[in-house]
């Protein structure tokens, strides 16, 4: 494909925010912040109203990253379009695999055998232990703690590591299939997790020592951002933000999916509501995920990592389509006319590191779903901006972002 | 728990609901006019705190019903969710009640349904698109819009005065490719499903 360059020059783009101050009364002033801004966590523009360093109103311009995802999976079988979920929450891939294989699965009414559940488990929690760390050093960064973030991403970039010898990439993992998991773990891969699980209560301390007890820290986010119970619920808040403001709602919990009942971990919940107690929520979250996953190896299970009785639903692996007729044309089917899904409706919703994932499929049989609606928890969790951000100061609107922790990747689709 | 008894005393208390089979969450069939007042007494009366989701379905131009609407409530109460579809019943204006002043978290999830599918959601504080730009012209998620998208303005008059540029439609000649399973074997080539622009088709005005 031929590509051409264009050289453009155009006016001062930034004279049209000044255009708006200009509609203000007295002595406010608009803002404009982003959609290219490192506070913004992404492409995120928010306009603000200000009177003095007071935010008076602030809107939340979306958008900078929509690709389309829903009309993409309109056009590709239900395994083409599991890289594109990768790019959802690209902080944590996996879980965003798992969350669609099983939806998927439970539209297929198809149970994937212990295994395979272990190892989803597995990866979804090492994925939410690497998000919550990078959540966890940008939210210090936000603060102005510049150090905690050396600590966080040099254990998430261990993690790393473990994904990449997984499933073959560090970022875009694609690991899921509908019907099992790309590959089995590799030998040897359950210790190297278990020795780096055994080591990250000590990273984690020291982070805490950092910024837990910091008296710049405690300063900057105590009481900011305070988000009611009421309000958590109404603006339909999941994950660690909706756990922060007091609500006990984790999915792992109330609607056990994968095997989670299988496992013994508490679930912490906020009192205040904060920017505070959503650190707190998250610092607490990594060791419970910790805790998940030592059980996981523990009593890791043997057997089938992919279910065998999938047939036009998961390609079996490589060497039994070698050497058999019926795999063969298995394998042929199943890609290029996708998985054959039947006629129906389904909404599942995963517990994921930024809240709760869901993705509403309606099929009308084939390999090839005809509208697929994804529930992106960072679209919610935004949406409370605009009641939360008027009334605090300008410098605080970085701290509450950096609380909120959310991807523009999912929100804008 | 969601079960038995609620569902038969939900249906027993607002006649105008039906139940729809599922394979997942009670769902219920609601018409457009009373989806406001069915919400409100859920919310209030039912312990659906939560609005999870809500979005819209197109069912394909020839259908009698084109759109329809789908709300997902989670109560924590009955830890469950309960699915709501509602049909909209003008195929060339589609609308639907706004349920945003009951769940606030509906109101993005309106706009974003208004800017994919084009359904004016009635009495919505703000109803104006979120992913797409303001004056974009077209809706996305409709059934009839190509994959590949159409040829659209710049939204900033006085760049594309100086650029002449617009939104370009992307070819499809790299897929997705996805095979068909009617129709004789050799028309089964895997190939992308939108066709309205490959190297075998000149790009649609």
């Amino acid at each position: 494909m031929s590509t051409t360059t264009k050289e453009i020059s155009i006016g001062d783009i930034g004279s049209r925010g000044a255009e708006a101050n200009s509609k203000l009364e007295g002595d406010r002033m608009a803002l404009n912040v982003g959609p290219s801004h490192p506070t913004t966590h992404g492409v995120l523009r928010l306009i603000m109203e200000l009177n003095g360093d007071l935010i008076e109103k602030c809107e939340p311009v979306l958008g900078y990253l929509h690709r389309g995802d829903e009309k993409i999976a309109e056009n590709m079988t239900y395994n083409q379009f599991v890289p594109y979920t990768d790019r959802l929450d690209y902080l944590a891939p996996l879980s965003n695999n798992v969350a669609y294989a099983l939806t998927v699965e439970k539209l297929a009414n198809l149970e994937v055998p212990p295994r395979c559940q272990a190892i989803r488990v597995l990866v979804c929690e090492m994925a939410r232990i690497s998000s919550h760390l990078l959540g966890m050093g940008v939210f210090g960064m936000d603060a102005g703690a510049w150090t905690p973030f050396m600590y966080t991403f040099t254990e998430r970039e261990k993690l790393y590591t473990l994904f990449e010898e997984l499933t073959g990439a560090r970022f875009t993992t694609s690991y899921t299939r509908i019907g099992g998991v790309a590959r089995d773990v590799p030998d040897g891969w359950l210790a190297k997790v278990e020795k780096f699980v055994d080591q990250l209560p000590k990273a984690i301390g020291e982070v805490e020592k950092l910024l837990t007890r910091n008296r710049i820290f405690l300063d900057r986010t105590e009481g900011i951002g305070e988000i009611s119970k009421e309000d958590a619920l109404a603006y339909g808040l999941t994950g660690p933000n909706l756990r922060a403001a007091g609500i006990d709602l984790d999915l792992r919990k109330d609607k056990p999916y994968s095997g989670y009942e299988q496992y013994d971990f508490d679930v912490p919940i906020g009192t205040r509501g904060d920017c505070y107690d959503r650190y707190l929520v998250r610092i607490e979250e990594v060791i419970q995920s910790i805790r998940i996953i030592k059980q996981v190896i523990k009593d890791f299970p043997t057997g089938a990592w992919y279910a065998e009785d999938a047939k036009k639903i998961f390609a079996p692996p490589k060497e039994k389509i070698m050497n058999s007729m019926e795999e063969l044309i298995q394998n042929f089917m199943i890609v290029t006319e996708g998985p054959q899904i039947p006629a129906g409706e389904v909404y599942f919703e995963a517990e994921n590191p930024k809240g709760a994932l869901g993705f509403y499929v309606v099929s009308k049989g084939g390999g090839v779903p005809y509208r697929m609606k994804i529930r992106a928890p960072s679209f919610c969790n935004l949406s409370i901006l605009e009641k939360l951000a008027p009334g605090h100061f300008l410098s605080d609107i970085t701290v509450i972002l950096g609380s909120l922790d959310f991807v523009m990747g999912e929100c804008d689709r | 728990m969601i079960d038995e008894d609620f569902t038969k005393s939900l249906l027993k208390k607002h006649s105008y609901l039906s139940q729809r089979d599922s394979i997942d969450w009670f769902t219920v069939e609601c018409p457009d006019k009373e989806i406001v007042s069915f919400t409100k007494s859920m919310r209030d009366d039912e312990g659906f705190e939560m609005l999870i989701d809500l979005t819209a379905i197109d069912h394909g131009e020839g259908e009698e019903s084109r759109f329809s609407t789908v709300i997902h409530l989670y109560s924590l109460v009955h830890r469950g969710y309960v699915r709501i579809h509602s049909l909209c019943l003008d195929n060339d204006n589609p609308s639907m009640p706004s349920v945003a002043e009951i769940y606030p978290a509906a109101n993005w999830h309106e706009r974003e349904t208004f800017d994919m599918f084009g359904i004016r959601f009635l009495d919505h504080p703000n109803l104006k698109r979120i992913l797409m730009w303001d004056e974009y012209p077209y809706y996305p998620l409709r059934k009839e819009f190509p994959l590949a998208g159409i040829d659209t303005p710049l939204p900033a008059a006085d760049v594309v005065e100086v650029t002449k540029a617009s939104v370009e439609p992307a070819p499809m000649m790299g897929g997705p490719f996805v095979s068909s399973n009617s129709g004789p074997m050799s028309d089964s080539e895997p190939r992308a499903k939108d066709e309205s622009w490959t190297e075998r088709k000149e790009k649609p005005l």
